[in-house]
């Protein structure tokens, strides 16, 4: 069993939720290295020999498992990129936890860039949690660049939960899928920036397949002097439905660029989004100040509950 | 005890300025019931918000358990006792109404607690307690909720604006119950109501009229009440009253 100092805890309870070493498979990659992992019956991880990376294979109608993939870096001036792909079973239905945390005291960048591959087969479900983290005070960035490919089969389903609320001064995150025949994709994205981040977020949702839905949906907040892109496309091929959404709070300096795009092909298509960018509104603050917050804890709640 | 001293209040600029509540004098004392009423347009919705230090007045004092609280803040004015439930509830993204009891009451209470007060407003709390204070919620659901974050606030003084519009299914007589029972329980506690609805004048100790940013009559409700005409007052609807019924 590994083990792990008070610190990659502290990193792997950010980005996974993880006390202690996880039910299930599991893989954990610290500094660059192996640190652990666990295959099950159903779920089979394995290193690639071309690149650096692992090739999970869930096996048909597994159900009710996990696979917990957490990095941490914790020495500065790591430079990575990592592939990993997930091969999931026709009918399959199971949990995938991600995410990266970076704490750099040094003077040198960290940098993690994960090329995620998903290939889910007819009626496999997915949920896939991903959460970054960023920490420590040293001068050297903390840069994440993940990029994430999903291609589901007739009648898959995958629901992205990912997360980014600290610490991580630079990202760009690039997100295409491609679903068939009555595939379903649900995205729920939270962003925070503060101090001078930069997060940029691409999707290209492709609907191919009649009955194919997706729904991506955003909630950022920018502070500070940072700024967010949100760069999102539905490209509508088939009698589908596709619903995009950027919700966006700003405070101080911050700066939010929200591109839509939409493009239908087919008659049968109908292709939603909705934008909003804002400041909080007064009348939350003023609301939550007669129930006896001050102004700074009013905020603080607001952001929260928005960010939740 | 609440205390208005020559309390005014004017609002927009130039020849656009104009004067919203002119130079009123009031008191509310402890353990009282005031139904503040009036026509539309009157002031009293400003009134209500000056006490509450979400407007601060132009002229005059304010004064709350024999302090000054004038330049007090609206969280400090909260923190030291006052309560106020909007007119128009607000929306949030993202805060539940768990959230909002929590934070009314100061303390992280149990859902069971929270419940509670969910269900003196008449809601079926286990259908609500996790439910986002957003859109979602019909403007009636959102008053409703409005009134509870204020009960849980269990304040020295509690007001209300205009409390019974948008709720729709419930009846008034149930709110009235909510009225008498924060009565009962917070010993020597305040409540100013902002109301045309008869069902709630009569519930009043005293009554006071507002009409062009003036007080024109001010007294005990046996007094005060005969002497008001049709704008000041709205005769509960049949509507209202059979549902009032149905739900006794």
């Amino acid at each position: 069993m590994p083990e792990f100092d008070a610190l990659q805890m502290q990193m792997l309870k950010e980005v996974a939720d993880l006390h202690k070493i996880p039910e299930g498979a599991y893989n954990i990659r610290s500094n660059s290295a192996p640190a652990g992992r666990r295959s099950t019956e159903n779920i089979e991880i394995t290193s690639k020999t071309d690149v650096s990376g692992l090739d999970i294979r869930i096996k048909s109608g597994t159900k009710n498992e996990s696979v917990h993939i957490p990095v941490i870096m914790t020495k500065s001036g790591l430079k990575e990129v990592v592939y990993n792909d997930f091969y999931v079973g026709e009918g399959a239905n199971v949990l995938i936890v991600a995410g990266c945390g970076i704490d750099n005291c040094g003077g040198q960048d960290s940098e993690h860039d994960g090329v995620h591959r998903f290939f889910l087969e007819k009626n496999a479900s997915v949920k896939y949690v991903e959460k970054h983290y960023g920490s420590g005070n040293g001068a050297g960035k903390r840069i994440l660049n993940p990029v994430t490919e999903v291609y589901l089969d007739e009648g898959a389903t995958m629901e992205m939960e990912m997360v980014q609320i600290k610490g991580v001064d630079d990202t760009e995150r690039r997100t295409i899928a491609k679903l068939k025949e009555n595939a379903k994709l649900v995205v729920r994205e939270r962003l925070m920036t503060h101090g001078n981040q930069r997060a940029a977020s691409f999707y290209e949702v492709d609907l191919c397949g009649d009955g194919a839905s997706a729904d991506v949906v955003s909630r950022a907040v920018a502070k500070d002097n940072s700024f967010q892109k949100f760069d999102a496309k539905l490209i509508g091929n088939a009698a589908c439905k596709g619903h995009t959404e950027c919700d966006s709070i700003i405070m101080d300096n911050g700066k939010i660029l929200a591109v839509p795009a939409l493009e239908a092909n087919d008659v049968n298509a109908a292709l939603v989004h909705e934008a909003a960018i804002g400041k909080i509104a007064g009348e939350q603050i003023v609301k939550l100040m007669t129930l006896g917050l001050t102004e700074a804890e009013a905020e603080e709640q607001i952001i929260n509950g928005f960010l939740r | 005890m609440l205390e208005l001293k020559g309390v005014s209040f004017a609002a927009g600029e130039g020849n656009e300025r104009k004067e919203i509540i002119k130079n009123v004098d009031l008191s509310v004392g402890d353990g009282k019931l005031v139904v503040i009423t009036g026509p539309n347009g009157g002031g009293k919705s400003t009134l209500a918000k000056l006490v509450a230090g979400i407007e601060k007045p132009t002229s005059g004092r304010i004064f709350f358990g024999g302090k000054d609280v004038t330049d007090v803040s609206v969280t400090d004015r909260a923190k030291s006792g006052i309560a106020f439930a909007f007119q128009q509830p607000v929306r949030f993204k993202g805060l539940n109404v768990l959230d909002l009891i929590r934070i009314a009451v100061g303390e992280k209470i149990t859902a069971a607690s929270a419940c509670e007060y969910l269900s003196m407003v008449g809601l079926c709390a286990r259908d609500y307690i996790n439910r986002e204070v957003n859109a979602s919620l019909s403007g009636g659901e959102l008053k409703r909720i409005e009134i509870a974050t204020v009960i849980a606030r269990k304040a020295k003084l509690s007001v209300f604006d205009e409390p019974e519009a948008g709720i729709d299914l419930w009846s008034f007589k149930n709110l009235i119950e909510v009225f008498k029972k924060m009565r009962a329980e917070i010993k020597g506690g305040s409540i100013i109501i902002i109301s045309h609805q008869e069902r709630i004048l009569e519930i009043a100790d005293e009554i006071i009229v507002i009409k062009d940013g003036e007080i024109l009559k001010q007294g005990a409700k046996d007094e005060i009440f005969p002497t008001l005409g049709a704008r000041e007052i709205t005769l509960s609807c049949k509507k209202a009253e059979n549902g009032g019924e149905q739900n006794a």
